[in-house]
């Protein structure tokens, strides 16, 4: 019971990372990027492939994963800033409609240039998690996982506080708002994009080299249920709210995890996406969406 | 001495021709006004200066900047600063954030709080609202919090599109006085009215906007008394 809790919140919590990027785009330009999945598989790559070069593999150093990590935030950040530049920036202003089908282009694009470098098959992720660990309250904890999540919270701490606390954070809440009100404030709206963006997809690769870890192997398709998932707990939080993501991944990570116990673990991804399915009949704001008083 | 000139200026929305060969001037320490009917252009010419619209032709200067090409951002940094039509405040921020939100483009954080002292000097009001939510606001509140926050930018020329649309007499009132006292301290303003009676009586000169063509100027005291002006615009 309590092993099913932990496995669920590790889970979640990369959920939870990648919601995070997929509600905050959503809530600054108004696009589900159907793209953000394939972040999250490009940060694991981006991890894999550094590693490689330097030959290493079946390493399990707990520092040489952070050093990963923060590279692999870097380059798909700033991958995801160029994504927004020459594919998403210059259909700002036309239907909807445009936009989501680019970022299902781009979603195949980055799918299939990793699978032409890499190849079809799933390759083993160089660093993995030591199996040795400790038992607290029945439940097997191992040292890496337990900075895997310690890591997450802790990004999802720093993210919080820049949303809600610093002039960038305003800017970001202001163009979700209303961006020709934020122009008006003098809010480069174009920077914030490009800085939502980053972040968004920082925050992905992030969640992607840690799946590598913890999962040990990687595949150029591993973002796309992903990123459904991660709509899926951007939905369940309510899209658009930060804290909804969190939550919403979180939720997300505990029903799997105790639904595949429960019902075995082909089960998975039925349970996740008739939630979603539930929630977009009966809760389409989600738990935490719309629950602010607006006067008109 | 002549601060911000608009000179034969056309636009267009796709075929709406909204502005034809508008030209006025504003100079520096006046409060001039725009009046018109709805669909004259005033918004369109409050936009075109802020950067959010564009002109086909025609030329847009202030302070020696081409607001024809400058970016939106770097207008407001220069200190031009536009308090929309219907105000724009950030609904779910609270009153204190869109202050601080005001003085975005200021890189001077002292000033960005001096400047919020002194808004909530001038409007105590929202001093005893900062913490809630902007969107709970009445009508005449925001309207304070739309003009407290173009105070915060630190504005030289200050662009008013209706700020008393909406409003109780009284409270219209209230917003012509600070709007006359910032004039006083030293900013420029342009002010877009329906309410003829009260601009004109804080404008130094007005123009009269007709389908996207100004049509009648001159001094606001002498537009009150003339007969087309009160015919069209003051009623009787
Ligand atoms: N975004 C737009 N797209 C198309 N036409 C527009 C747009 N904005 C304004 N117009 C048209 O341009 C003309 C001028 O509009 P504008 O908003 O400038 O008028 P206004 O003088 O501010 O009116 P009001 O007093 O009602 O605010 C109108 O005919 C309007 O329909
Ligand atoms: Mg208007």
């Amino acid at each position: 019971m309590m092993q099913l809790i932990w496995n669920g919140i590790i889970v979640g919590s990369f959920y939870a990372l990648v919601a995070l990027g997929y509600s905050m785009v959503y809530g600054i330009i108004k696009l589900l990027n159907f793209a953000h999945g394939d972040i999250y598989m490009l940060g694991a790559f981006v991890g894999f492939f550094t590693l490689s070069s330097f030959g290493i593999s079946n390493e399990t150093s707990i520092p040489l994963l952070l050093v990963v990590l923060l590279l692999s935030m870097v380059t798909t950040g700033l991958i995801g800033v160029g994504i927004e530049r020459i594919a998403y920036r210059p259909l700002r202003r036309s239907p909807r409609l445009a936009v989501l089908i680019t970022a299902i282009g781009v979603s195949f694009t980055l799918e299939y240039g990793v699978r032409q470098i890499f190849g079809p098959n799933p390759e083993a992720f160089p660093i993995r998690l030591e199996s040795s660990g400790f038992e607290v309250a029945g439940v097997r904890v191992t040292a890496s996982q337990l900075v895997l999540v310690i890591i997450a919270a802790a990004l999802m701490l720093v993210l919080a506080h820049i949303v809600e606390r610093t002039r960038q954070g305003r800017a970001m809440r202001a163009i979700a708002l209303d961006p020709q009100g934020a122009q008006l404030m003098g809010v480069n709206v174009d920077r914030v994009i490009s800085t939502v963006f980053f972040i968004g997809s920082a925050l992905a690769g992030a969640a992607g080299v840690m799946a590598g870890a913890y999962y040990g192997s990687i595949d150029f398709l591993m973002g796309f249920i992903i990123g459904l998932k991660a709509f899926t707990a951007a939905v369940i939080g309510g899209i658009g709210n930060l804290y909804g993501a969190m939550l919403g991944g979180l939720l997300l990570g505990l029903l799997e995890s105790f639904g595949a116990a429960w019902f075995g673990g082909e089960w998975r991804d039925v349970f996740s996406f008739a939630f979603l399915i539930l929630f977009l009949t009966f809760k389409p704001t989600g738990l935490l969406g719309a629950r602010v008083v607006e006067r008109m | 001495m002549t601060t911000l000139e608009v000179a034969d200026v056309e636009v267009y929305y796709g075929r709406v021709h909204a502005l034809r060969k508008l030209s006025f001037t504003v100079g520096e320490g006046e409060i001039v006004c725009l009046l018109g009917n709805n669909g004259a252009g005033k918004s369109t010419t409050m936009n075109l200066l802020s950067g959010l619209v564009r002109p086909k032709s025609g030329r847009v200067t202030w302070d020696g900047m081409d607001l024809a090409t400058a970016k939106p951002w770097d207008i407001v940094a220069s200190g031009l600063i536009h308090v929309p039509e219907g105000r724009r405040i950030f609904s779910t921020m609270t009153v204190h954030e869109n202050l601080l939100l005001g003085g975005y483009t200021v890189r001077d954080r002292r000033a960005v709080d001096e400047r919020i002292e002194r808004v909530y000097e001038l409007m105590p009001r929202l001093a005893e609202r900062r913490r809630q939510q902007g969107g709970t606001l009445s009508g005449g509140e925001q309207q304070m919090v739309a003009i407290g926050r173009a105070i915060v930018g630190g504005p030289k020329l200050l662009l008013l599109d209706e700020p008393s649309m909406g409003l109780a007499p009284l409270v219209v009132k209230q917003v012509m006085e600070i709007v006359a006292a910032i004039n006083a301290q030293g900013t420029t303003v342009l002010l877009v009215e329906q309410n003829a009676r009260a601009a004109l009586k804080i404008a130094h000169r007005a123009y009269v906007v007709e389908t996207g063509s100004t049509t009648l100027s001159g001094p606001a005291a002498e537009l009150a008394r003339d007969a087309r002006v009160v015919e069209a615009y003051l009623g009787s």
